[in-house]
């Protein structure tokens, strides 16, 4: 004989088991995902800040190889040499200094210090012939040194920042000429080699055209696809056949998709290598049967008794299709086709075959110019060797993020709006 | 006189006969009640007058059914023009996710019944008018149809399929999933109905068919027991089983 009580409460216990179980889960997923966060916020949000260092620049005619005593014209200003100006400035932060020590500080600051010097006094031409103070963008080691990420400790030859360099920054540090400032140039140049340089608006160009051709080739033909498989087309073996295969080509590896778009988009077709418009085809393929199940799933739940309503109203097939079945079944589509679209934003593996791995130092102006993308981006950086990418790998991944976030968002509210209209 | 002949109708599912030899007249602008136990075929018949077995892909109907003198079960025959003369009405309300105005709009525009916006408007008032429902909803045409009641959906559903003026309308269970109340609302409005229209309506319950309709079909095992008038099926019936299944000893 069961003892009844003891029975239940050997089920409610159960019960109470099974429940600490899925929260165990879920607090551990979420644990997962604040390390993750944690981890790429801590190292990436420096990058959003740039040192500057600020350096009485000595706009001396002998240097500009310009006449003293007249002033110059802007086309004058223009053309002249800014080289000299600049070593002459950094050596006056040294008065003992010898010429080693003088190309030390040089590269203290980013290559562009040229441009710097000649866009300060195209901007300010009464500094001619004087000495004023110009802030200049400082090279990515100093940029690390003055975060803190800089192991000052290490022997001074495995450091890429010698004792003479950390001298002067100390110095200047110490007299406030070193400031931070939110570093725009991150979201407004391009790839560069120097990581001070070295912004996402070419990669985040890349990404946006890829996913908007991506978008514009696969969302017409999935839905037709879609539409024609669900409501038209006969049951019959080959459409059996073509439904596995839809699914299969779901599962295929996206790499073998770069490998397509390699062979037939760029060797046959002879589309512009390394460009958005090539990249976002290729992943419309990936994203086609995507939405093509999505949009066949959310067909499907349309309730029968709608198109037999329609029918039976003397609505045609097609009339039935389209004033009704596909408008209900639209909120469903549209999120298979977010979630297809932000796939292909992440991937990477097909985008490095078709030649969006390049090195672009140039803002995409259309699909048709050559451009990174935000995925390949991290990858590009991820391996480069200087310590001034580390922190520009996480910024990036963050951006991303962003990215998605945003566009799920999108793709709730889309998805609010419809099933709103309706209820 | 005969609006709708059907002679040696046959129905299959695949291998599975559905009716047998149907051969049945419906009087024009009289309820014609289809009665039997469930699966006996009586809505797989009413299906076939408006063809709406056709969206059944392994589903073949064989004979004759003449509409007006003219043969509908021929592959010539234009669908959509036939569903324009025979509206239905189905078993659950299925007005589409659409404000009241657009359910009742949707026929007429289809099948270009209306020149103007105005007309448009005359339209499903009429039709709202005769479907009982005006005086609900005339405040709320343009909010949703799916914000009604049970009651007030079947008759918008009615409304609906009055909208293009058939000739002949056919019910499938309109009341299977509604209270009395709205049934008895429904019930009133097939009466009132059938002065402009054919009526065919399937139903479960005995009582309504001899409420409603003037002539009665009883259905079982896919073959037509036995039609004639309301009161001879329900008073003295020729058949035994008919008479059997409306004393309530089986189905």
């Amino acid at each position: 004989m069961i003892n009844r009580e003891e029975f239940l409460n050997k089920r409610y216990k159960a019960e109470k088991r099974f429940q600490m179980y899925g929260k165990s889960a879920i607090i551990l997923a979420l644990l997962f995902l604040a390390v993750f966060l944690f981890k790429i916020f801590s190292t990436g949000y420096t990058a959003f800040q740039k040192t500057w260092i600020i350096v009485p620049i000595n706009y001396d005619p002998e240097f500009m190889y310009l006449d003293a005593d007249q002033k110059p014209s802007m086309e004058d200003l223009q053309d002249s040499e800014y080289f000299d100006v600049g070593i002459e400035s950094f050596a006056a932060l040294d008065q003992n200094a010898n010429e080693d020590q003088i190309t030390d500080i040089k590269r203290m600051f980013a290559f562009i210090f040229e441009e710097e010097i000649k866009d300060h006094i195209l901007l300010n031409p009464d500094d001619f012939g004087k000495i004023v103070e110009v802030k200049l963008t400082a090279s990515d080691d100093l940029d690390q040194v003055f975060k803190g990420n800089y192991p000052r400790d290490l022997p001074e030859e495995r450091r890429r920042v010698n004792d003479y360099q950390l001298k002067i920054f100390d110095k200047l540090n110490s007299e406030g000429k070193v400031v931070s400032n939110f570093n725009f140039s991150f979201f407004t140049n391009a790839d560069s080699r120097e990581a001070e340089l070295a912004g996402i608006a070419s990669s985040f160009m890349g990404s946006l055209f890829s996913i908007l051709v991506c978008l514009a080739v696969s969302f017409p033909v999935a839905l037709l696809a879609a539409i024609y498989l669900e409501e038209f087309a006969p049951k019959n073996r080959l459409t059996d056949f073509i439904e596995v295969n839809i699914n299969n080509l779901a599962a295929v590896p996206s790499i073998v998709f770069g490998l397509l778009g390699l062979g037939v988009l760029l060797a046959v077709f002879g589309l512009p290598r390394s460009t958005p418009l090539v990249g976002g085809i290729t992943l419309s393929l990936m994203t086609l049967p995507t939405i093509i199940i999505a949009a066949r799933a959310s067909l499907k739940a349309v309730p029968p008794s709608i198109r037999e309503a329609a029918l039976a109203m003397g609505a045609s097939k097609m009339q039935t299709t389209l004033h009704h079945t596909v408008p209900l079944s639209l909120p469903g589509t549209l999120s298979g086709t977010i979630i297809g679209l932000a796939q292909a934003l992440g991937e990477t593996a097909p985008l490095i075959l078709i030649g969006m791995v390049a090195f672009v130092n140039t803002i995409p102006g259309s699909p048709m110019d050559p451009a990174a993308s935000l995925p390949v981006q991290i990858y590009i950086w991820a391996e480069s060797a200087e310590r001034g990418f580390v922190e520009k790998v996480s910024a990036c991944i963050m951006v991303l993020l962003i990215f998605l976030v945003l566009m799920n968002l999108a793709a709730q509210m889309i998805r609010h709006k419809f099933e709103k209209k309706w209820n | 006189m005969n609006k709708i002949e059907a002679k040696k109708v046959n129905v299959f599912y695949g291998d599975k006969q559905a009716l047998f030899d149907i051969n049945m007249d419906i009087p024009e602008r009289q309820v014609t009640a289809l009665i039997g136990p469930s699966g006996c075929g009586k809505s797989t018949f009413l299906r076939c007058l408006n063809r709406m077995n056709d969206v059944i892909e392994i589903c073949k109907v064989e004979g004759e059914i003449k509409i007006n003198d003219y043969d509908i079960n021929q592959k010539s025959t234009d669908v959509v023009r036939l569903r324009e003369k025979i509206g239905m009405v189905f078993q659950k309300p299925n007005p589409f996710p659409k404000t009241l105005y657009e359910n009742i709009s949707y026929g007429p525009e289809i099948h270009g019944m209306a020149q103007s916006k105005d007309e448009l408007d005359q339209i499903v008032e009429d039709s709202l008018k005769k479907a009982a429902l005006w005086n609900e909803v005339k405040d709320r045409l343009h909010e949703p149809g799916t914000g009604l009641s049970g009651g007030q959906q079947q008759r918008l559903c009615i409304a609906r399929a009055i909208s293009v003026k058939p000739e002949v309308i056919l019910m499938d269970e309109p009341c299977s999933a509604l209270d009395p109340i709205a049934t008895a609302q429904i019930e009133e409005l097939i009466d009132e109905l059938k002065k402009e229209h054919t009526i065919v309506i399937v139903t479960h319950s005995m009582s309504q068919a001899a409420r409603v309709s003037q002539q009665t079909g009883f259905f079982h095992l896919g073959k037509l027991i036995e039609v004639g008038s309301t009161d001879k099926i329900f008073k003295n019936p020729n058949q035994q089983q008919t008479q059997d299944y409306i004393t309530g000893r089986f189905g």
